[in-house]
């Protein structure tokens, strides 16, 4: 039992500790042997869970989480063999895996419940599922928990219940008519037409209540536990292990791209994100961390070769294409993350850059609508051609700009943005000069030719098979490793540290010797040509170029919002977080058709939500880690009379 | 206005600081008001008077963070541009009242950004890792915790600045100052915040930077920490210099001890007391 004057390790049910470790595991069990059952009598419901003996689609989550919340009880509980999984020891990792399973297996069973119209379409095996991942809920909340002593925030703020009792009677009022009168009669179709949103509001409030007191209740808190010594592997067993680890991991990606229906990918982003929960929490993270980082090199490489495998293990080319467009969108995130997580200049445009590259590259590419179409350069000068325009670009963009302290970038490389799309469309030889061929682009541009290895076309290597996306597919890779080790090398080197003293402080920054122009505008620039180079890639992979490619915002990415939220979600300054963020960003409104018109709504109050949350990002670095979660904030007493300002100069 | 000014080193030590005719406004404010200042090579010189006396104000256009409105300020012999960064370069290091370090930042990584001038290597060498990058990185690294360790940090490098306790950020800001190899180091208000203890050591530390070679122009409050530590004590009220001599100069003088309210200096009778 850890205990602590914040924190007490306690079980939120009173039960006996045999007993809810019996139910844990037992539930556990019973909800993965579900996978085996029938869950419904009709293949009506997608993915068609009605056979014995093979699980489908939704069965092999429930399979998957079931036995993580099995092993992770018995691990927690200390059984040997199993301690890897669970060093930190803590119960809360068999809660988070029980969630997981608990909501992957109540989704499916409401969903076939909901789509097939009633309980009856349930066959046993749904109902053990239930049964099972329930039980195994109410285990682990029998056994010791790290939990808050404190109950956050208790009451709900009074102008909630004020908001929820006038949407309540707007309600009513618009619904029968009388509240009409209030509203001038030009915005009135704004309130008829929206009556769902006073509906939305007060269940907002009321999950957001629910949440309150669950909270109270639970108070499931996180207790810094320093991990026992790790048995001592011999160094080539450590580095199987990181093998094994992300071989898992390509599995996992894989298994969420190729997802076939919503459903599926519903289920799957609950288990992950539990998943991921219950592994940080028993500890089997920080100790894989270890381990990366003792084989920084190995973990590189697995990282790339798993990436690398993936069009291997793919036979259909969407989803190789899907694993292509992954790829471009988080290179240019973690181009922008230069810009924003080290140097915290806001670029509301970066999406031009890549626009920029992508262009200058698609009209020396012998395309036959480039007005230059009898030059075909070779493909590595088109890239560095791209690079350099994205270059230039970024030097006339931000050499008037960050001379200026504010947000004065924001808004200029906002208006860029717009003004490099308006000008592609514009430059078609009617409204302007002839270079873009204006709203239709630059298309069939022809496929790479690299030392004879024609990209367009499918190649076998023996029992591998590559088509034309999966060539397209490392060509991306290569421009990821390279903007992977450019970011991971100035990240750590005086030039970095600059533009974070920058970012902290810059008046402090400039005392210390720092030419914060110079500094910001290296970043700026690197930023920009990082995204010409991928622009250039982009455009060869994707054959065509034209201006609704680079929007400021559009449903899907990348664009600039996408970029920068990519960038946040996944967590600034890191380089995993881009990577992960731009892979989430792409895959939900790729796969949750269902979304469409709601999904920036989705997509905002996800933002608040991790704001609120995790403000971190899904992946934080230790420096972002300790500066968002740390309390221990030293006394800042001094008067602050000398802050000096450039207004002041 | 006539100040009286007593010089108690040989004056053959060459200047390193010569600020002459400062004037800063604001407006209608005259925050500065014609002060004229020299530090020497090897001297510890105090600048004290009243809050709002414009003391950071002239810190700040020694430094380059505000352009004076009239007056020079030379750095061995050459007048200084009037760019934060120029000025680090040439050799003037400074520390902030309130302290400023790179809150998020490690203690090493705060220094090694002092060391920013001192370094040359570049987007490119950073992105190549050549042999000369990675000497010079170690080099920086080295000075770096060399640095800490002088400013009794050597255990705090790997924490964050946020989470060092008040005094110890203090001494990182020193630290960090150190990094640029000023020949001339200003130190504003030190110890404000500190407790005794801590205050002999910063006192212990300005010595020691002193016999490294670097000149220190220091404010403060604290009136035994002046006396103990400075050759020279200059006294800025309104923006004035009204006098600047040793320690029996400025402390038996009348406007001195008007300014300060009417009243014997505050701490004055106590370092009489424990300090003889
Ligand atoms: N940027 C500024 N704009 C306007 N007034 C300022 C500015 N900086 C300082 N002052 C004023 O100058 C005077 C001197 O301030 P300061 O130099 O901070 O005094 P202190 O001697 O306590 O360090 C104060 O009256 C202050 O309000
Ligand atoms: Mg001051």
């Amino acid at each position: 039992m850890t205990e602590s004057t914040t924190h007490e390790t306690t079980p939120v049910l009173p039960l006996p500790a045999h007993l809810a470790l019996g139910a844990a595991v037992g539930g556990g069990v019973l909800a993965a042997a579900s996978a085996a059952m029938s869950w419904t009598w009709t293949p009506d419901f997608p993915g068609d869970l009605t056979y014995y003996g093979s699980p489908a689609g939704l069965q092999w989550l429930a399979l998957v989480g079931g036995a993580l919340t099995a092993l992770l009880a018995l691990a927690a509980r200390g059984l040997k063999g199993l301690r890897w999984l669970s060093p930190s020891g803590s119960g809360n990792g068999v809660l988070f895996a029980a969630l997981g399973t608990f909501a992957v297996c109540w989704y499916a069973v409401v969903a076939i419940a909901v789509e097939l119209d009633g309980l009856v379409n349930l066959d046993p095996g749904g109902w053990l599922a239930a049964v099972g991942s329930l039980l195994a809920v109410l285990g682990a909340l029998g056994l010791p928990l790290d939990r808050r002593r404190t109950v956050r925030h208790p009451e709900l703020h009074w102008g909630l219940y004020a908001a929820l009792a006038v949407s309540a009677v707007l309600r009513l009022g618009l619904g029968q008519g009388w509240a009409l009168h209030a509203v001038p009669p030009g915005i009135r179709p704004l309130f008829t037409e929206n009556l769902w949103f006073f509906v939305a509001l007060p269940v907002a409030i009321a999950l957001f209540r629910l949440w309150r007191l669950l909270d109270g209740w639970l108070r499931i808190g996180r207790i810094e536990r320093p991990l026992p010594a790790a048995r001592a592997l011999p160094g080539w067993a450590e580095i199987l292990v990181v093998t094994a680890v992300f071989a898992v991991g390509l599995g996992v990606v894989e298994f969420g791209v190729s997802t076939e229906y919503g459903e599926l990918f519903v289920g799957f982003l609950l288990l992950t994100a539990f998943a991921t929960a219950a592994l940080l929490a028993s500890g089997a993270v920080g100790r894989l961390r270890e381990l990366t980082a003792r084989h920084r090199a190995v973990t590189t490489g697995a990282a790339f070769a798993a990436a690398g495998a993936f069009p291997f293990t793919q036979s259909s080319e969407t989803y190789v294409l899907i694993g292509t467009n992954i790829l471009i969108f988080a290179t240019v995130a973690l181009g922008l993350n230069v810009v924003v997580g080290l140097a915290g200049l806001l670029d509301l445009g970066y999406v031009a850059f890549l626009g920029v590259g992508a262009y200058a590259a698609a009209l020396v590419s012998g395309s036959r609508f480039s007005v230059f179409r009898d030059l075909h350069l070779p493909f590595p000068v088109a890239v560095l051609i791209g690079a350099a325009a994205a270059l230039v670009f970024g030097v006339v963009i931000g050499a008037p700009t960050l001379r200026l302290r504010g947000d004065y970038l924001a808004i200029v490389t906002l208006g860029f943005g717009e003004i490099f799309r308006i000008a592609m469309n514009n430059l078609d030889g009617t409204s302007g000069p002839s270079l873009t061929n204006g709203p239709n682009g630059i298309a069939a541009i022809p496929d790479v030719n690299l030392f004879g290895f024609d990209f367009g076309e499918a190649h076998d290597f023996g029992l591998l098979h590559l088509g034309k996306n999966g060539n397209y597919l490392l060509l991306m890779l290569v421009a990821t490793a390279v903007v992977v080790t450019v970011f991971a090398r100035v990240a750590n080197s005086r030039i970095g540290r600059a533009w974070v003293a920058i970012r902290e402080d810059e008046t402090a920054a400039e005392a210390m010797g720092i030419n914060g122009f110079r500094v910001k505008l290296i970043a700026f620039a690197l930023g920009a040509t990082l995204a010409g180079l991928a622009g250039a890639v982009q455009a060869h992979v994707s054959g065509a170029v034209s201006p609704d490619q680079y929007l400021f915002s559009s449903p899907t990415p990348p664009n600039s919002a996408f970029l920068l939220a990519a960038v946040i979600l996944g967590g600034m300054g890191t380089i995993s977080g881009p990577l992960v963020g731009a892979a989430l960003l792409f895959l939900i409104p790729a796969k949750l058709e269902f979304l469409q018109s709601y999904q920036l709504l989705a997509f905002g109050v996800a933002l608040i939500l991790l704001m609120r949350f995790r403000p971190e990002g899904l992946i934080a670095g230790r420096r972002q880690q300790l500066e968002f979660h740390d309390v221990q904030l030293p006394a800042q007493a001094a008067p602050a009379d000398d802050v000096p300002t450039k207004a002041g100069a | 206005m006539s100040t009286v000014t007593t010089e108690t080193r040989t004056p053959a030590a060459e200047p390193v600081l010569e600020a002459s005719g400062v004037v800063m406004r604001f407006g209608g404010l005259t925050a500065v008001n014609d002060v004229d200042l020299t530090v020497r090579q090897g001297e510890i010189v105090g600048l004290i008077g009243p809050n709002g006396a414009g003391k950071t104000t002239f810190f700040n256009c020694l430094t380059g963070l505000y352009v004076p409105t009239e007056g020079t300020v030379k750095y061995k012999g050459t007048v200084l541009p009037p760019k934060p960064h120029l000025v680090t370069q040439a050799g003037i290091a400074r520390t902030f009242q309130n302290i400023r370090l790179f809150a998020n930042m490690t203690a090493l990584e705060n220094v090694l950004v002092g060391r920013h001038t001192r370094t040359k290597e570049g987007l490119f060498s950073a992105i190549l890792r050549g042999p000369g990058y990675r000497r010079a990185e170690a080099e920086s690294r080295e000075r770096a915790r060399e640095l800490l360790e002088f400013c009794g940090l050597g255990a705090k490098a790997d924490h964050l600045a946020r989470n060092l306790p008040y005094g110890e950020q203090r001494k990182l800001e020193i630290a960090r100052a150190l990094a640029s190899d000023p020949g001339l180091l200003l130190l504003d208000e030190p110890t404000a915040g500190m407790n005794p203890q801590e205050t002999r050591a910063a006192e212990e530390l300005v010595f020691a930077i002193r016999d490294l070679g670097v000149a220190v122009l220091v404010i403060e409050h604290d009136m035994k920490f002046i006396f103990n530590l400075c050759d020279r004590t200059a006294v800025l009220v309104q923006g004035k210099k009204i006098v600047e001599g040793d320690r029996e100069t400025v402390q038996n003088d009348e406007r001195v001890v008007t300014a300060y309210l009417g009243a014997p200096l505050e701490g004055t009778t106590a370092a009489q007391e424990d300090g003889q």
